[in-house]
């Protein structure tokens, strides 16, 4: 206590010279020490102040995505060439990677999106936009070929896949629930104001700029570590933008083939993808039409509405909780549950409240609307969640008849490994 | 890569969620389009709102921190007894690192003329802690005061240290003024930014 009285002591002194030494300049208003004339011909330095990146950088960046996709749907669809496909994605990663250093990207640009949706003050930069939709536009008529040859972090998982191991169907389709969850959550915080929760938890994005807090340090080491089993686990368990691409490249105009002609169900690319996105031909014992797997369609249709109500319920119910990640309702809840913090010294955020000249009231009110806006937000992203259940549990009572091997159009990235292990075409090179 | 497989109830489904998807997602692109600019976004601090809390030496995603403290000189009254430069209980008015504020001795002191001394801050040393923003605010002109400098910011989609800046002094500005640097710009000013 005696050391800070001896120290503001010792500023009240230091006013007192300071004032002391302008006393003839008191002339100017605006400053408490105004600037001197020098009489020794003293030239003032300025401040540096470097420009950001040229905008027409952020524009060549677009024009390089287009590039990047167009050479992968050329390697995809007319050389059917996996090597080139794998060049085109080193390049992206050490473009879009190392040095664009991971900012903008698609996966986070759905955030951008989602709070210029719904905050139209904030106002988004076509570069953003073209990031956002071009993917998937691309998606629309050939598939995921973004991830297999542009996506950086799909690279830096890819280059690691080294003995990958296949898991059981249960366990792929339930971890891929996993991408709804966070994408739903990434919107609902994006959209209201609330935080970046995909940049922030970007587990890659470290390594790129050869920076990073030590936890995601860690969290990125272990994924790549688990990927050297579990093949591109980011990518299938947990990306969001992911969940978008899936869902367009479901109705891709085309898709990668295993096959270049006629499959002849030699089941040698059956083991080839290691991301277990290969469908077999339907046998006699694997569509079952039994009466059972009717009724259990019709129970889980109707159980869809209840579904989705519980969903809303429960999210409407936890709205509470989430909304207090945003700052704004953390700092009013902490003032009105733990009043004595306000001579808290070492907290900066309730000091600099309480210096602000903004009242409790006013912050209330603010961390009220944005409780609200969790609310409706929170309700309608379980309501979502019910409805991706839903048919979670509906398709695995739907089975269509296939006679060849085929990708998944949904889950398969493109990447063209199955493509080396199809014989047609390639009989010569047998004999 | 084309099947010679008659038209059926799949491949007409297929084009029908194509199509809609197609026209979902033109539809969000148009209304967005009508939301944006051809400008990029750069972050900035803004002077006038920062507290000097100290939280943009660390959290930054760089390290060393983007931001560093920049010498309006226009406003520098070129004081000896410099409230950002001297510890203000200092043993002695040198530049001995007993002495300074600046915790990595970031800011060189050069005499110019009696009684005057010029402050120029060394971008290399500097953290971006604030100490000496905090002195020369509360003692001096206000002078000294940190920016994002562009040439090292990530330019993050999200700025690391805006969500947690207690005084929300870091907002986007557009790419072609990056800076708000005291001097140039005036406080009333201030509120532009966001």
């Amino acid at each position: 206590m005696s050391t800070i009285k001896n120290r503001l002591n010792l500023w009240g002194n230091l006013i007192l010279v300071l004032c002391l030494t302008a006393w003839n300049a008191t002339s100017f208003a605006q400053q408490r020490f105004p600037k001197p004339d020098f009489e020794s011909g003293y030239v003032q330095p300025h401040p540096t102040t470097p420009e950001p990146r040229a905008l027409w950088l952020e524009y060549s960046d677009v024009l390089v995505l287009i590039i990047v996709l167009a050479l992968a749907a050329w390697f995809v669809f007319k050389r059917r060439s996996r090597r080139g496909i794998l060049w085109v994605s080193v390049f992206a990663l050490a473009y879009f990677g190392f040095y664009r250093e991971g900012c903008i990207c698609p996966i986070g640009s759905v955030q951008n999106v989602a709070l210029s949706l719904f905050q139209p003050e904030y106002v988004i930069s076509l570069t953003v936009l073209a990031f956002f939709i071009i993917p998937l536009i691309v998606s629309l008529f050939f598939g995921r070929i973004f991830c297999a040859a542009a996506c950086p972090l799909g690279a830096v998982q890819d280059l690691l896949v080294y003995n990958p191991i296949t898991l059981a169907p249960w366990v792929n389709k339930s971890l891929g629930l996993i991408p709804y969850l966070y994408l739903g959550l990434a919107v609902l915080f994006a959209a209201t104001g609330t935080d970046f929760l995909i940049c922030r938890y970007d587990p890659f994005v470290g390594f790129f700029r050869m920076d990073a807090s030590f936890l995601m340090i860690v969290l990125g080491v272990s994924f790549l570590l688990i990927g050297l089993f579990i093949a591109r686990p980011y990518c299938r368990f947990l990306c969001p933008y992911g969940v978008l691409l899936n869902w367009t490249s479901r109705f891709s105009k085309w898709h990668l083939t295993i096959t270049p002609a006629e499959c002849i169900d030699c089941k040698l690319c059956e083991n080839s993808c290691p991301f277990d996105v290969i469908e077999q031909p339907t046998t006699s014992q694997s569509i079952r039409k039994t009466k059972a797997d009717t009724r259990r369609f019709v129970t889980y249709a109707l159980m869809i509405p209840l579904l989705v109500g519980t969903g809303a319920y429960l999210g409407g119910k936890s709205h509470v909780f989430m909304s207090g990640a945003h700052p704004d309702v953390e700092l009013a809840e902490l003032l009105i549950t733990q009043p004595e913090v306000e001579n808290d010294p070492d907290n900066i955020d309730v000091q600099t409240f309480l210096a602000s000249g903004k009242t409790m009231p006013e912050l209330v009110e603010a961390a009220v609307n944005i409780r609200r806006e969790f609310y409706t937000g929170s309700a309608i992203l379980g309501g979502f969640l019910g409805l991706v259940l839903g048919f979670f549990l509906i398709n695995q009572v739907i089975f269509s008849t296939r006679e060849i091997y085929e990708p998944n159009k949904g889950n398969c990235f493109s990447c063209g490994r199955c493509m080396d292990y199809c014989p047609v075409g390639k009989e010569p090179f047998l004999t | 890569m084309e099947r010679t497989k008659p038209y059926n109830r799949r491949d007409f489904l297929d084009g029908g969620m194509r199509m809609s998807l197609a026209l979902g997602l033109g539809g969000v692109g148009g209304l967005l389009l009508s939301n944006s600019t051809g400008e990029d976004w750069v972050w900035q601090i803004d002077p006038f709102k920062c507290t000097q809390c100290g939280r943009c030496a660390d959290e930054c995603v760089l390290t060393p921190s983007a931001v560093k403290c920049v010498h309006a000189f226009d406003l520098c009254g070129y004081c000896d007894l410099c409230g950002g430069f001297f510890l203000p209980d200092a043993n002695d008015l040198n530049t001995g690192a007993e002495n300074q504020l600046c915790p990595t001795s970031a800011i060189e002191r050069k005499y110019i003329e009696e009684p005057y001394f010029e402050y120029v801050v060394n971008e290399e040393l500097c953290i971006g802690c604030s100490k000496c923003v905090k002195g020369c605010s509360s003692f001096g002109n206000g002078s000294l005061h940190l920016q994002i400098k562009h040439d090292l910011c990530k330019n993050c989609n999200v700025c690391a240290i805006a969500r947690l800046c207690p005084s929300d002094a870091i907002a986007r500005l557009p790419a072609s003024e990056p800076y708000l640097v005291k001097g140039d710009f005036i406080e009333s000013e201030s509120t532009r930014s966001e």
